[in-house]
């Protein structure tokens, strides 16, 4: 962006810091509703909040996975190895832990720096190499998930420390609310940072990028320098994502599988049209929460477990062409008299 | 409307003049590729002690090549047009199914075997296009929609495999002139078929244009929703032509034998390492050929010299990026070249 | 242009000449179909059934101390034809997967029994992973390569069963292990007793220490696999005859995350769950661990022998079981291997012992040191190099 618009955007955004739901957000937040409506109404543990809670801790890394995905596709990528990813951090932990509860600290670190240089690789091939990002990630997801496992010669091994899986495992005594489990809290550290981030300047810079790349180029936007950074985004919270898996379901040699398909359909789901430009961090987190309120909800329903894709696969149609169309509808009335605009729509 | 939108990277003006190159064309590229990495097996393997190109070894690799040849065949056309399609793994399973529940052990029933799964497979075609075309979803998610369905079908029906194929038929799977399998000329055939409809027919010339750029393409009359929904008819019945084969190899119909063996990603890898761009609007079915050689040639190579079977995702992996970063390379040099003429 | 036309009828002629078939001679399939009875499972096999539980009490023979030696009623066949004196063997394997710890672990454990036999010159694997179309070409593959005996362990029963008569074709000894196919022309199938006596194993520990009326919860990996579907099937049957009140019975897909989730869910419907049936002991401690998180004590227990689910269960004080499907398995196919080129006999159907993990012996089967994922019933422990490999 250039100056005098950095310094227009920013006065916008600072003017109006009241919280507000960006466009394409309340659709998934009525279905997130209905949805946790339906589960009161089915399941005797969603009469209190202890219920929700134990929901949330459970959707923690997929929402999380979400708003790192979100960040890839709102700027005009796809990253497909985050699952690899997850199943890395997951098995690395274990390997180099073994047991051992004082190495713990050293090796969070690892696993997320692990996750930043993953996600770096990922956003360098993409921007320097000009390589499709589905390419690349494809490509990365197919490296991770042979070298990881050349590495431990096909099972994982060792084991993860108590300290470790505290974070997807434990809980905290929080003043006021009781028990509060950790993965809930980093969740909703997680999301004010993205929300706040999305609002600043370089956030708006990522939408517009996957908006109109052209335009941002031409008005002597770092194009290349925002969709690095929204694969390392990317891929730190996969890396986060990992620990808190690891934490909550132990170590296990298949715990990333198609992660990244839920990821993607969580962020469509949230009304983030895939090619860029619109949608929120909030509606990519709620779409995570709904699809997981959603299994939950066909489980207490007793819908046998095949069938569960079924209704995934057409929820997700659904949901894309109720955006698509109702978005296409909304972008054309709002174009017409801003045409000269390189404004992106705030977030 | 294309997937992929990125990287539509501006022309990087270059100072001083470009050093006449000999002009390679991505498909020249994947066609050296592929002689190279059978020269270079051949040594490896013969260190060994054992040849790679005897006449099991040419068998092997166009039996790989058969089943993924003509996926692959049919998702170029969708990626052509900037479309994608993840069912065809599903798809595969399911047209198995089809063929060989239809089929019942019965030499007559072969006929109407096929040509019900050929249906079913252009119906989920048609609809894979509608909901793109219509409803303007996104083809990633409107294709994965579409796989969840089927997949939950399957899961809800099958618990294995199913149907019995008769004989006759499965002399489709196991019949060969010398090392080249039957069915491996009946996959060339059908890519010779695509090849010709591609660039020899309108409609063919059309699906280039439509993925070149589908604003100019609607502007210049084309008529874009028929042929991504054409597109991706053609891409579901080349599935279906693949899970009939499968079909007469296994004797019976799976309905997992497309997911195992990962086709949806493997065609779309094939498509691209076969020089077609993945936003689409260039490259080819002769590429995609090359793309599906090379993967089947990688694979035998790594069983005869014992590779580890995770050492082997890695180098697809390496292999898959540094491939297209080569002709992305090529694009860019090229253009520049182009500005400065 | 007639020339042209004239040139390329003249070669299809030519190549229809060289054309030639590499599917095998119809044989009549070897067992029949399971009974349906729409209560019941449809693998429910009642002969098969009955034969697994009597096996269980069958003493075996061989070696004491060595249960991959061992054969329960065998019925020898003469292996004189395929002796090929003097060593320097190829030993040839079509393996369908590595992509879980199970065959990982036996995997490793045939490896290294291999390299106990000096006779065996060169071993030759092929990795079908998981894709019946691929182990149909492998088999095609190994039957061109000279091998002195193969050895399958088959992707899918039915589909493979033509590729494994084309392979006895050859005049080649083949050996099946693990999976079986729809024919009796290898020269030998070596198993375990089997799904049902796994299944059945189980569900009779939870009959014998859960109070009757108390609820019971299955947790099964995947629809579909025959050797999972004939262990619920089994179990299925003991519960229908029992007081037992079976609440739920769930795919997990092999997820740990998601075994948890279920596992959750149901404590909260159910309030109480008194016992837990599970096909398959990978994601074994997930669902401990989900009784443990909720605050409610841990209830009767059907895992494996996986070490991290026996650690677990010796340190809690579990009242468990771990059926077994022994890795030591992968060890006999190789015996196997060297006894027919020696001329020796061996069983038709080599059935091994399948023993169950007790809490009287448990402590005996823990290894601290060992991966989470390793199987104590590896049959590893006095071979040499232990436990270098499996580590």
């Amino acid at each position: 962006m250039t100056r005098e618009a950095g310094v227009a955007a920013r006065r916008e955004g600072a003017a109006s810091w009241r919280p507000r739901l960006a466009e394409g957000t309340a659709p998934v937040l009525v279905v997130l509703l209905l949805l946790l409506v339906g589960l009161a109404v089915t399941g005797p543990a969603y009469d209190e909040p202890s219920g929700y809670l134990a929901l949330l801790k459970r959707a923690a890394p997929l929402m999380i996975l979400a708003i790192g995905q979100y960040f890839v596709i709102v700027s005009g990528g796809f990253d497909l190895s985050v699952g690899a990813l997850v199943t890395a951090g997951v098995v690395i932990a274990a390997r180099l832990i073994d047991g051992d509860e004082s190495a713990t600290t050293g090796v969070v670190l690892l696993v997320l720096g692990f996750g930043l240089l993953v996600g770096l690789v990922n956003g360098l091939v993409t921007t320097k190499l000009l390589v499709p990002s589905f390419i690349v990630t494809l490509g990365m997801m197919l490296v991770l998930d042979g070298a990881v496992f050349l590495w431990t010669d096909g099972a994982p091994r060792g084991a993860l420390s108590a300290g470790f899986r505290m974070f997807g495992r434990g809980s905290v005594d929080v003043p006021l609310l009781g028990e509060v489990p950790w993965s809930v809290l980093i969740l909703l550290a997680i999301l004010v940072a993205a929300a706040l981030f999305m609002r600043g300047g370089t956030g708006r810079a990522l939408v517009a990028v996957g908006d109109n790349e052209a335009a941002v180029r031409l008005s002597g936007g770092q194009v290349d320098r925002l969709r690095l950074l929204a694969f390392v985004l990317s891929g730190l919270l996969a890396a986060v994502a990992a620990i808190l898996l690891g934490g909550f379901a132990g170590v296990s040699a298949q715990v990333g599988n198609g992660l990244e398909f839920r990821a993607i359909t969580a962020v469509v789901l949230g009304g983030v049209l895939l090619g860029g430009g619109r949608g929120s961090v909030v509606a990519a987190a709620a779409g995570a929460l709904s699809l997981e309120a959603l299994f939950t909800l066909l489980n207490l329903l007793g819908v046998s477990g095949a069938l569960e894709s079924a209704v995934q696969g057409v929820i997700i149609i659904a949901a894309v062409a109720y955006a698509a169309l109702g978005g296409g509808l909304r972008q054309r009335l709002r174009w017409r008299p801003k045409r000269n605009s390189t404004q992106p729509a705030p977030s | 409307m294309s997937v992929v939108q990125e990287n539509v990277s501006p022309v990087r003006p270059r100072t001083g003049r470009a050093a006449p190159r000999p002009r390679l064309t991505p498909v020249a590229i994947v066609y050296l590729a592929l002689v190279a990495l059978l020269v270079v097996g051949s040594v490896l393997v013969g260190l060994r002690g054992e040849v790679l190109l005897d006449q099991a070894g040419i068998l092997n690799i166009l039996t790989r090549a058969t089943a993924l040849g003509l996926v692959a065949v049919g998702q170029t056309m969708v990626i052509l047009t900037g479309s994608l399609d993840l069912s065809v793994a599903y798809l595969i399973g399911l047209t198995s199914l089809i063929a060989a529940e239809t089929m019942a052990g019965r030499d007559g029933m072969v006929v109407p075997g096929v040509l019900l799964a050929l249906a079913v497979a252009a119906g989920v075609g048609l609809v894979n296009g509608l909901v793109i075309t219509v409803l303007k979803a996104n083809a990633f998610i409107a294709t994965l929609g579409v796989a969840l369905i089927l997949r939950g079908y399957l899961e809800d029906n099958y618990t294995g495999p199913a149907g019995d194929v008769p004989r006759g038929f499965q002399h489709l799977g196991y019949d060969r002139i010398g090392p080249v399998p039957v069915a491996a000329l009946l996959m060339l055939a059908v890519a010779a078929v695509a090849w010709w409809y591609l660039s020899r027919t309108r409609p063919g010339y059309h699906m280039y244009a439509v993925g070149g750029d589908i604003e100019v393409a609607r502007l210049s009359g084309v008529p874009t929703r028929r042929v991504v929904v054409t597109a991706h008819v053609l891409c579901s019945v080349a599935a279906g032509l693949t899970g009939i084969y499968l079909a007469s190899r296994l004797g019976s119909g799976a309905p997992y034998v497309g997911t195992d063996a990962g086709y949806d990603l493997e065609s779309i890898a094939a498509v691209v390492l076969g020089g077609t761009l993945l936003a689409g609007g260039r490259g080819g079915v002769v590429g995609t050929i090359g793309g599906v050689l090379i993967l089947a040639t990688l694979d035998t190579i790594f069983d005869d010299l014992a590779v580890d079977p995770f050492f082997k995702d890695v180098v697809r992996g390496v292999v898959l990026v540094t491939a297209v970063a080569l002709y992305a390379r090529r694009m860019t040099a090229r253009r520049a070249r182009g500005r400065l003429a | 242009m007639t020339k042209r036309w004239a040139l390329v009828a003249v070669a299809g002629v030519l190549a229809l000449a060289g054309c030639s078939s590499d599917l095998p001679e119809e044989t009549p399939s070897g067992s029949g179909s399971p009974s349906s009875d729409t209560r019941r499972s449809e693998f429910f096999d009642q002969a098969e059934y009955d034969r697994q539980l009597a096996f269980r009490d069958a003493t075996p023979q061989g070696p004491d101390g060595k249960p991959w030696e061992q054969m329960l009623e065998p019925q020898m066949v003469d292996t004189a034809k395929y002796a090929k004196p003097g060593g320097k063997y190829r030993l040839c394997f079509s393996n369908a997967a590595v992509d879980n710890p199970w065959r990982q672990v036996g995997f490793k454990t045939m490896q290294q029994e291999v390299k106990l036999h000096p006779e065996i010159s060169d071993f030759v694997v092929l990795d079908a992973e998981a894709k019946d179309d691929k182990q149909i070409s492998d088999i095609q593959s190994l039957s061109g390569r000279d091998c002195s005996a193969i050895i399958i362990s088959p992707n899918t029963t039915a589909t493979l069963t033509p590729a494994v008569e084309q392979a006895c074709a050859t005049g080649v000894p083949v050996i099946v292990f693990d999976r079986g196919v729809n024919t009796t022309c290898p020269v030998t199938f070596i198993h375990p007793i089997g799904g049902f006596a796994f299944g059945a194993n189980g569900a009779e520990f939870l009959k014998e220490n859960v109070k009757p009326g108390g609820k019971v919860l299955a947790l099964r990996i995947l629809p579909g696999v025959d050797v999972l579907e004939q262990r619920w099937a089994a179990a299925n049957e003991i519960f229908s005859g029992s007081e037992l009140d079976v609440v739920g019975v769930e795919f997990t897909d092999g997820d740990a995350a998601k075994t948890k989730s279920i596992v959750s869910d149901y404590i909260q419907r159910e309030g109480k769950i008194d016992g837990v049936w599970m096909d398959a002991g990978a994601t074994a401690v997930a669902a401990v661990e989900a009784f443990q998180d909720a605050g409610v004590d841990v209830p009767a227990f059907v895992g494996e022998d996986q070490q991290d689910f026996l650690r677990l269960w010796v340190d809690e004080g579990l009242t468990a079981v771990a059926p077994t499907y022994p890795t030591y398995q992968w060890r006999t196919p190789v015996i196997a291997a060297v006894k027919i080129l020696k001329g020796e006999q061996v069983p038709k159907e080599w059935v091994l012992p399948q023993p169950r993990i007790t809490g009287e012996n448990v402590r005996e089967y823990v290894k601290e040191d060992m991966p989470p994922l390793h199987y104590a019933m590896c049959g590893c422990e006095d071979m040499p190099g232990y436990p270098g490999p499996w580590k």
